[in-house]
C-alpha cells in the first residue's frame, strides 16, 4: 500500500515537472526576447537543430549507420525554399507546397545516397558519406555557371558562393511570420510578438511533431528491424529482415527531417549559401547525438540543445571584459577561448560520459 | 522419397579461390545431418552459400522441391528455413525477451507468438531467468541458447546451426546439444554445422564430413563414428 502510495506520488511530482517543463517553453521566448532578439534567434535555431539531431539520430544511433554528410540533407531542404520562394527565378510558392517538396527530395537524396552504400559499413561508410556531403556543398558553389555541351549559354541555378538572397519568409494562411504579431490592439499595450518569436513557435511545433514522429518510428516494427541491423547484419538477415530496404528507409527518412528543417532555416534566415552546410555542420549535428546519447530521445533532445546553446553562452563568458576583469589583460582572443572551452568541454562529457550524457537505460 | 533439402554440385569460390569444389549432399524431413571438418574445410562457407548470405559460384539447392540456389537470406525465412550463425549473433543491446520476438519477426500472429517465447522459456528455462537482462551481457553458453530459441520462433521446419559449440565450455556443450536434441526430437529437422566431431555424430542421424571443399565420406552417423579414418582425423585416434 505504501509502495503504491509512493509510486502515485512518483507520478504527481513526475507531472509538475513535465508541466513546469512546458510553460517554461512556452515562455521561453519571451524570456529570450528580453535579453535580446539575438536570444530568440539562438532558441530557434536550437530547434532546428534539434530536429537534425533527431533526424540523424534515426540513421546513427537506432540503424547504426555512420552519416558524415547529413547536412547535405539539411542544405537541399533549404536550397529547394530558396529557389522556389524568393526574388532569384522570381517564384513565390506557399509553404505547403514547398516543405514537404523540400522533404522528399531531400529523401530522394538519402535513397540516392544509401543505395550505392548498402554494402558498406562502419569506417567506409563514414568515409562515402563524407563525400557525399562535400559534393552536395560543392554543387550548391558551382551551380552558378551550369553549361550544355550543345550551347556556350550558362544558367545561373544557385547563385553560386553568393547565396540566395531575399528568400520568402514563412506565409501562415495571410500571416507573414517575419513581422511579427502585433497585439497591441488587445488591451495589452505595448507587447509585440516579434517575427523571431512567431517562428520559434512554427519551429517548436514541427520539432514536437520529429520528437513523436521518431519516437513512433523507433518502437515500431521497422524500428525493431533497425535495432537488429544495428546490433549484427547477418542476424537480421536471418530473422528474415530485409536490410538493403531497411537501410534506404533510414536513410531515406533521416533525410527527410533534415530536408523539413533546412526549409524551416531558409525561410526564417531570408538567406542561404553553401557556406552554411560544410563538413564541420555534419560533424557537429553528429556530436549532438553521440554526446546526449545515441538511439535515446531525450538524451538526443538534450545534446542538441547543449551543443548549440553552449557556444552562445560561452561566447559571453569568454568575452574580452571578463578576462579583463580577472586577469587584468586579454591573454587569449575570445574567439580562440571560445573554440577551446567548447572542445575541451566535449572531450570532458566524452571522457566521464562515454556513453553520452543520457544514454538509453537498456545501455548500461 | 525426395529430400527435403538437396544440395547438388554446390560452388563457392572468393575471388577465384575455390573454397568449395561442387559438393552434393542431402537432409531428409526429419533428420539431424551434420557436416563435419576440420578448420577451414569449407563448413561455415557452404552455409553461408545455403542460406543465402553469398551467392554460390555453381550448382544448385533445392528445398522442398523448389529451387532456392541464391535467394536472399531474408526470403528463405519465410520459406520455413532459419538459420542460427556463426558467433550466436545476439542483439547485444536487446534483451532476452525482445531478442526473442526479433526471430519471430516475419510473423504477425502476436498471441501465438507470446505462447512460442512461453514454450521456449520452458524449454530452456535459463533464458527465463534473464529475460529481462542484455543479450549482451549473457555468457557464451546462454548467448548460444538464446540464438537457437530465437531461430525456433520463426517456426522453421528446417534449422541450420553453424558451429553451436563454437568457444564454450564442455558442460556448456552439453546443454547446447540437450537443447538440439530436443528440438530434433519435436520434429524440426535440422542440418548441423560443427567443428566437435564426436559430439555431432553422436546426436546425428547421418553425417558428411568435408575436407578442403570436398566431402570426403559419408553415411549413417554411428558408422562414421566407428569409421577408423574418421576416429583419426577427428576424434584423436
Amino acid at each position: 500500500m505504501a509502495k503504491l502510495m509512493q509510486l502515485k506520488q512518483d507520478k504527481r511530482t513526475q507531472m509538475v515537472w513535465f508541466v513546469a517543463l512546458g510553460v517554461l517553453i512556452l515562455i521561453l521566448p519571451f524570456l529570450a526576447g528580453m535579453l535580446g532578439q539575438a536570444w530568440v534567434r539562438i532558441l530557434n535555431v536550437t530547434l532546428l537543430y534539434v530536429m537534425l539531431a533527431l533526424g540523424l539520430n534515426v540513421v546513427v544511433g537506432v540503424a547504426g549507420l555512420l552519416d558524415l554528410g547529413y547536412v547535405a540533407f539539411y542544405a537541399v531542404g533549404a536550397y529547394t525554399w530558396s529557389l522556389l520562394a524568393s526574388a532569384h527565378f522570381n517564384l513565390h510558392y506557399p509553404f505547403w507546397v514547398l516543405l514537404p517538396l523540400g522533404a522528399c527530395l531531400a529523401a530522394l537524396a538519402g535513397l540516392m545516397l544509401g543505395a550505392p552504400v548498402l554494402k558498406l559499413r562502419g569506417d567506409y561508410l563514414a568515409i562515402v558519406t563524407l563525400g557525399f556531403g562535400e559534393i552536395v556543398r560543392i554543387l550548391m558553389n558551382n551551380f552558378d555557371k551550369v553549361g550544355l555541351p550543345w550551347s556556350d549559354e550558362t544558367y545561373n541555378i544557385t547563385n553560386g558562393p553568393r547565396g540566395i538572397t531575399g528568400i520568402d519568409g514563412l506565409n501562415l494562411f495571410g500571416l507573414d511570420l517575419r513581422k511579427g504579431l502585433d497585439v497591441s490592439g488587445f488591451n495589452v499595450s505595448g507587447f509585440n510578438v516579434s517575427g523571431l518569436q512567431l517562428y520559434y513557435f512554427v519551429f517548436l511545433a514541427f520539432a514536437i511533431l520529429s520528437v513523436i514522429g521518431v519516437y513512433r518510428l523507433q518502437h515500431s516494427r521497422l524500428g525493431r528491424a533497425w535495432q537488429a541491423l544495428r546490433e549484427d547484419e547477418i542476424a537480421a538477415k536471418a530473422m528474415g529482415i530485409n536490410t538493403r530496404n531497411i537501410k534506404l528507409a533510414a536513410f531515406g527518412f533521416g533525410a527527410l527531417t533534415g530536408g523539413l528543417a533546412g526549409g524551416l532555416f531558409a525561410s526564417m534566415q531570408g538567406f542561404v549559401s553553401p557556406e552554411s552546410f560544410g563538413l564541420l555542420e555534419s560533424i557537429m549535428i553528429l556530436a549532438m547525438v553521440v554526446l546526449g546519447g545515441m538511439g535515446h530521445i531525450p538524451g538526443v533532445i538534450l545534446g542538441a540543445v547543449l551543443l548549440s546553446a553552449m557556444p552562445e553562452v560561452i561566447r559571453y563568458a569568454a568575452d574580452e571584459n571578463v578576462q579583463q576583469k580577472i586577469f587584468g589583460v586579454v591573454l587569449i582572443a575570445p574567439e580562440v577561448l571560445r573554440n577551446l572551452i567548447f572542445s575541451l568541454a566535449l572531450i570532458l562529457i566524452m571522457l566521464f560520459k562515454p556513453q553520452g550524457l543520457w544514454p538509453s537505460p537498456e545501455k548500461k | 522419397m525426395t529430400a527435403m533439402l538437396d544440395v547438388k554440385k554446390l560452388q563457392v569460390a572468393y575471388g577465384g579461390i575455390k573454397a568449395i569444389k561442387g559438393i552434393d549432399f542431402h537432409v531428409n524431413e526429419g533428420e539431424l545431418v551434420t557436416l563435419i571438418g576440420a578448420n577451414g574445410a569449407g563448413k561455415s562457407s557452404t552455409l553461408r552459400a545455403l542460406s543465402g548470405l553469398i551467392k554460390p559460384a555453381g550448382g544448385t539447392v533445392t528445398y522442398k522441391g523448389r529451387d532456392i540456389t541464391g535467394v536472399p537470406s531474408h526470403a528463405l525465412v519465410g520459406l520455413g528455413i532459419a538459420l542460427c550463425p556463426e558467433g550466436r549473433g545476439v542483439f547485444a543491446r536487446l534483451n532476452v525477451h525482445e531478442n526473442l520476438l526479433m526471430g519471430a519477426y516475419s510473423r504477425d500472429d502476436k498471441a501465438q507468438i507470446l505462447r512460442e517465447v512461453d514454450e521456449i522459456y520452458t524449454m530452456i528455462p535459463r533464458l527465463k531467468e534473464r529475460t529481462l537482462q542484455m543479450a549482451g551481457t549473457l555468457s557464451g553458453g546462454e548467448q548460444q541458447m538464446l540464438a537457437i530459441g530465437r531461430a525456433m520462433l520463426a517456426q522453421p521446419k528446417l534449422l541450420m546451426l553453424d558451429e553451436p559449440s563454437m568457444g564454450l565450455a564442455p558442460l556448456m556443450v552439453d546443454k547446447i546439444f540437450e537443447i538440439i536434441r530436443l528440438i530434433a526430437s519435436r520434429g524440426t529437422t535440422i542440418l548441423l554445422i560443427e567443428q566437435n566431431a564426436q559430439l555431432a555424430l553422436e546426436n546425428a542421424t547421418r553425417g558428411y564430413v568435408l575436407e578442403s571443399g570436398e566431402i570426403t565420406l559419408q553415411g549413417d552417423a554411428k558408422v562414421l563414428l566407428a569409421d577408423p579414418r574418421v576416429k583419426e582425423a577427428y576424434l584423436g585416434g
